[in-house]
């Protein structure tokens, strides 16, 4: 494999073919809505299966593509891999530098690995509009992609917003009844939280122009040489802080994302989960931490933010307990898992960022399948009431199977992915951060309490209501989809190391890195007085 | 910081013990048959698109299927009659030769078999790794014997059910996960299996799960499990934090690293303890036990008496090293032991459910387990789980061959009446005389008649904890200010008391049940018959095991047969421990000894005659012309109602506060309500300057924010 990719020169190229086919894809989509409907015989049934297979083809090929990723790219290497790195608008100073590292990686595979399977989950419930939506999924696609890619500033903040449009118009065009408020609201949430960013973004560039005063957005440049002083890495470190914090999201920034999820359709809702929310903890742990490592570990912001993340956990827990809505449970438990990975950052220990990555993956696919499986649900009964179910483990075995499955991984259940993150978050945090770390374990009853609560009463308990007594298992394009998830599942349960070795060196660095900052920063404060 | 024992020079390597890998996956592999045996029969696979079906075709055919009062046998059930058990067989079979192979050398040091790297991170290494040692034989030996016994007796008992092979791929996971559990190398391994067989036993308590009570007891049983977990998750925090260590090898080393006696390693063992609490159902998790006898009674034979419950006696007794180092968390170990043995059988003595006594006197006797290990007599810990493993398993199949029995006379006549409650029984000796004598031999067994079992575990507890008293660690360490000695005295009246409480109450389950006229009824009474022998056999075995696996370890003075022989098997593994707490003096002088036995057995016979003497089979009502009880009598009966005060200390705020402060009231009310509502004014009148410029499309101002964005970046450049 490996010589095959090198003969390819597969690093070359890799990371600007990801970012431009889906954009390409979308022209094509769009251009076949132009021209399909338009040619003879071509019954509305046939253009709708024509565009969701040539989508699925195309987010299967940049999967396939991806995949080399895995063998091509060497964690341990300090430099940038697959980095490339051309001028883009030279007055500003800004470049299109993209590039990876094992953590970067891991996210960027498992966008293009779910990609698919969201296209799949969206097969029969999506009938409207259907070459936007296609079109729409295939943008939002190379703007996830270049979050994770972007190493430079300017670049990062473009795709930062590409990914925020089509998901607010995926939400308010194909969502549920309160879609309007609800993408509203993720779009304010998200937009005020960017803002305060791009003016950080721009206060660096111009802080460090070159001699000819021409600013200057490259990450690594910017990592290298800048200089400020306590206050104002303080006041950037915040300003990116309410940026990542909304995605991520913290509490109490959270309140956009139960609405969102609710309201969006199944697409959407796998979309924000499982890819979208890692933006938050990926900006942390890319920009926010290695940037300004003194404002990220003065005590008093450390405490707050560390505060945050347990009250996330808990609350979050908690709050998805009394939920009536099953997709609502769903999202607050979000709340409560990426409570995880931002205390597994901030604990910053070796085992505590590694395991906030896990974290950051499995949540990923437990929480994509549990949407899954909740518009599986609600295609079916057009309900996402947990009280309207109940028993239908008797009509739906393989349903049930799988949502079981599914939720013992979101439990955390060892064997599971769920718990090798969590396991490695509580571990390594509790070398740094003992108490916070003992609150957050209590999450382990919590998460048991409401998703058992929530599984008995949908599949199990007497199978009652007259509406429920024919629903139809899941078909064998449902069946397809959820296995990649379970195998998934089993793999980061079972099997992890090769997945931790990959990060590895990407998380040693970044603790590395924020330690010698700080200590740098005491030096100099010593020396200074 | 681990340290990987060289395979090669362990003397256990050579010997069969090279294929201990394949004794959890023996099991797995009954798991993965059974489970697919029973998806593929389940699965009816939906239509393509499955928003069109609205379900009203064959309607007639589906009522069919889901309302079977008269279900059909499983069209797989003869291979699950076939996989379920024989994979027990065949691990049972494997864990002789190994144990045989074990017998000839040297076991002083463990062995290791490394499968492959777990969660290797910095300085964690957590291998998934196997460790065989004399410790973990005797529980392996225990999981696939009883195990094996018990999967046998399902075949009878479990083959008519619709679930069948369902029930089977559960059983087969659950014994996967009790191999992993005493088979692990490290604390998160064992944690592994000790999740998973949690997992098990909420699958399989809620078997049934239609009806909403079995689901209830399920998902009871897996969250305060879950509580217990945590302190297991928080022990192991803390031992890594501090030791640098998850593997029992690397913690053994560097156990120096923890001051003996000091707040450290006392928390560590309480945090554990809190897990064994969790398992073993201790006061004050205990309250899961009782309901998880929801479940098929095969289930609470293998389940909830002989092996998953045991888990915690024997986490003790594997974390040896780090108890015998905190007398105060050894002495709580103790205390909780004995009080939680005096009071589950003081709600033993009023329970009319025949599994629900059962159950309760489970509780008691993992009572009586955790005082021996508690006490640092690891031994008689372990010891008292073998013996009780072998009673009890026969008292739940006998009790499931007696509902069996009970059951089918009911479904012959059509009468829906309790099957379990023993009121409804009486004088079933008569109808099934096997079970009856079987039955008598394990309670003997536990009531501690010589020369049953129960006997010897039970007087070689009770003998350590008075020897401790007189001299030990414990005994000169202090418990919340109380002298360690006047607490081990106080441990050793609690545990006399719940014998002699233990001899009554079972003494009246088997007249209730056995003796006395027959309350069932006219018509049922006819159809009344003994099980069919694939259910007997397992149980004929069980009464050997307990009347003879008392010879197991043999006191001193009763030399009938090789004296102390777990005691010098398990020596390797608790040895050390032991005599860190005992000190020198481990023996009794004989004549104390014998007047400890002779009060034990007075104490037992006198609560075996006690219960003929006062109790009148004779005036018994069925249940359902039976009383209301009062006073004590009604406290007992609702179990001091612990339930309801869980209910509502606990449970119940919990709910309210969860949905009326935090959801209503922070989330809904005060960040939305006052934050977002704010920026939702703004956002409106955003939306409304939009659509003036931008002709009211909702999307495009979107862009616009975009375009606008850009916009500024153009603006700063410009300053410069």
């Amino acid at each position: 494999m490996d010589a095959f990719l090198s003969a390819i020169r597969y690093n070359d190229w890799i990371l600007p073919v990801l970012l431009v086919l889906p954009v390409a894809g979308a022209a094509g989509v769009l251009l076949h809505g132009w021209l399909a409907p338009r040619s003879e015989g071509n019954t509305p049934e046939r253009v709708a299966s024509q565009v969701k297979v040539m989508t699925l083809a195309y987010f299967i090929v940049e999967f396939v593509l991806s995949a080399g990723l895995w063998w091509s790219v060497d964690p341990n290497s300090a430099a940038w891999q697959a980095y490339v790195n051309v001028p883009w608008i030279p007055f500003w100073g800004a470049r299109l530098t993209l590039g990876v590292d094992g953590i970067a990686m891991m996210l960027i595979l498992l966008t293009t690995f779910l990609m698919p399977l969201v296209v799949l989950g969206g097969w029969t419930s999506v009938r409207e509009k259907l070459h936007s939506y296609c079109a729409l999924l295939l943008v939002l696609t190379t703007g996830m992609l270049g979050v994770f890619m972007s190493l430079d500033l300017l670049l990062f903040f473009v795709m930062w917003e590409l990914m925020l449009v089509p998901m607010y118009l995926i939400i308010g065009v194909w969502g549920g009844q309160r879609r309007l408020y609800a993408s509203l609201k993720f779009f304010l949430y998200t937009m005020l939280g960017s803002m305060l960013m791009l003016v950080a973004i721009l206060y660096l560039a111009m802080t460090n122009s070159d001699t000819t005063g021409r600013p200057n957005f490259s990450y690594d440049y910017i990592l290298s040489g800048s200089t400020m002083s306590p206050t104002v890495a303080l006041w950037l470190f915040g300003a990116f802080f309410v940026a990542f914090a909304v995605k991520v999201p913290m509490w109490p920034f959270h309140t956009w994302l139960p609405d969102a999820h609710v309201e969006a359709p199944t697409a959407g809702s796998v979309i924000l989960a499982a890819i979208m929310l890692k933006m938050g903890t990926f900006g942390f742990i890319r920009f926010a931490l290695p940037l300004f490592p003194t404002a990220a570990m003065n005590e008093t912001v450390r405490t707050i933010i560390l505060t945050l993340a347990v009250i996330g956990i808990v609350y979050g827990a908690l709050v998805a307990m009394v939920q009536p809505d099953f997709k609502k449970l769903v999202a607050y438990s979000s709340v409560s898992h990426l409570g995880f990975v931002m205390l597994g950052v901030f604990a910053l220990t070796e085992q505590s960022v590694q395991g906030a990555l896990i974290v950051n993956l499995s949540h990923g696919i437990s929480t994509g399948a549990l949407f899954l499986l909740v518009g599986m649900m609600y295609e079916r009964r057009h309900s996402r009431l947990i009280e309207d179910y109940g028993g239908i483990a008797k009509v739906m075995p393989v349903f049930a199977v799988i949502l079981s499955i599914v939720s013992m991984s979101s439990i955390g259940v060892p064997g599971t992915n769920g718990f090798v993150g969590e396991f490695l978050v509580l571990v390594g945090s509790f070398r740094t951060q003992p108490f916070f770390t003992i609150i957050a374990s209590t999450a382990v009853i919590f998460a048991a309490v409401y998703l058992l609560w929530a599984l008995q009463r949908i599949i199990y308990n007497p199978l009652s209501k007259p509406e429920n007594r024919h629903l139809p298992d899941l078909n064998w394009r449902e069946i397809g989809l959820l296995v990649p998830l379970i195998f998934a599942i089993f793999w980061i349960g079972v099997y992890p190391a090769p997945i931790l070795e990959k990060t590895k060196a990407a998380a040693t660095r970044l603790v590395e890195r924020v330690e010698r900052g700080t200590a740098n920063a005491a030096a100099g404060l010593g020396s200074g007085r | 910081m681990q340290t990987s024992l060289p395979v090669t020079g362990n003397p256990i390597a050579d010997t069969a013990a090279r294929f201990l890998w394949l004794l959890p996956v023996l099991p797995l592999l009954g798991f993965v048959a059974n489970g697919a045996l029973s998806i593929v029969a389940a699965a009816k696979i939906g239509p393509r698109d499955p928003s069109e079906i609205h379900g009203d075709q064959d309607a007639a055919h589906d009522d069919a299927h889901i309302h079977e009062d008269h279900p059909a046998r499983h069209v797989h059930a003869k291979w699950v009659s076939v996989i379920g058990p024989g994979v027990l067989v065949l691990a049972f079979a494997l864990a002789l030769a190994i144990f045989g192979g074990m017998l000839g050398v040297d076991t002083h040091q463990a062995y290791v078999q490394t499968l492959f790297r777990w969660m290797p991170v910095g300085d964690l290494h957590v291998d998934a790794a196997l460790q065989l040692d004399p410790l973990s034989m005797v529980m392996v030996l225990v999981i696939t014997g009883v195990g094996a016994l018990i999967h046998i007796f399902s075949v009878g008992y479990m083959r008519d059910d619709p679930g069948y092979p369902r029930y089977f791929a559960y059983l087969n996971l659950f014994v996967f996960f009790m191999l992993l559990l005493v088979l692990g190398a490290n604390y998160p391994v064992m944690f592994v299996g000790w999740e998973g067989v949690g997992l098990c036993s909420y699958l399989l308590i809620g078997f049934w799960f239609s009806d909403k009570a079995n689901a209830d007891a399920g998902k009871k049983a897996f969250i305060v499990n879950r509580i217990g977990d945590f302190g297991f998750l928080v022990a192991m925090f803390l031992l890594f934090a501090n030791v640098g260590a998850l593997d029992f090898a690397g913690i053994s080393d560097h156990i120096d690293r923890l001051p003996a006696g000091g707040a450290l390693v006392t928390s560590i063992c309480l945090f554990f303890f809190l897990g064994c609490a969790g398992k073993s159902a201790q006061i004050p998790l205990y309250v899961w036990l009782p309901d998880a006898m929801a479940g098929p009674t095969p289930v609470s034979a293998l389940i909830h008496a002989a092996t998953m419950v045991t888990a915690g006696v024997y986490l003790v007794a594997r974390s040896a090293v780090l108890f015998s180092l905190a007398p105060v968390a050894s002495l709580t170990v103790a205390i909780v032991g004995a009080v939680t043995a005096i009071f589950a059988a003081t709600i033993g003595l009023k329970q009319w459910d025949i599994k629900k006594v059962l159950a309760y006197s489970t509780v008691s006797q993992l009572g009586y387990m955790f005082i021996g290990v508690g006490v640092g007599a690891y031994v008689s810990g372990v010891f008292h789980l073998v013996t009780h493993a072998f009673f009890k398993a026969l008292l739940f199949l006998g009790s499931g061959s007696v509902i069996y029995a009970l059951h089918a006379a009911y479904h012959v006549t059509h009468k829906h009446d309790d099957a379990q409650d023993m009121r409804n029984m009486g004088g079933f000796r008569r109808f099934m005389p096997v079970t009856w004598v079987l039955m008598w031999i394990a309670t003997l067994a536990i009531a501690g008649i010589p020369p049953f079992a129960g006997f010897f575990s039970k007087d070689e507890i009770l003998g350590s904890v008075f020897a401790r008293a007189q001299g030990s660690s414990l005994a000169d360490a202090s418990w919340l200010g109380i002298p360690g000695s006047t607490v081990l005295y106080i441990v050793y009246a609690l545990g006399l008391s719940a014998a002699l409480l233990t001899a009554i109450y079972m003494t009246r389950m088997m007249l209730y049940t056995f003796h006395g006229p027959n309350r069932t009824g006219e018509a049922e009474r006819a159809h009344l018959k003994e099980a069919p022998w694939i259910m007997t056999g397992p149980l004929v075995v069980l009464a050997v095991g307990s009347v003879f696996a008392g010879w197991l370890n043999l006191p001193e003075l009763v030399p009938i047969g090789p004296l102390g022989a777990m005691e010098k098997w398990l020596e390797p593994v608790v040895g050390a421990a032991t005599a860190r707490i005992a000190g020198s003096e481990t023996h009794l002088p004989a004549s104390t000894e014998q007047l400890l036995i002779l009060v034990a057995v007075a104490i037992a016979i006198t609560g075996v005659a006690i219960a003929v003497v006062r109790l009148k089979p004779a005036s018994l009502l069925p249940k359902r012309d039976a009383p209301e009880p009062h006073g004590i009598e009604r406290v007992l009966e609702h179990k001091y109602y612990v339930d309801e005060g869980y209910d509502i200390a606990v449970v119940r705020p919990t709910v309210s506060v969860s949905r009326n402060v935090l959801w209503k009231g922070v989330d809904v009310g005060l960040i939305d309500g006052l934050f977002v509502n704010g920026s939702a004014l703004f956002a409106r009148s955003l939306g409304w300057l939009g659509s003036q410029l931008q002709s009211g499309q909702v999307g495009t101002y979107a862009w616009v924010l975009l375009i606008g964005a850009l916009a500024v970046i153009g603006a700063f450049t410009g300053f410069h």
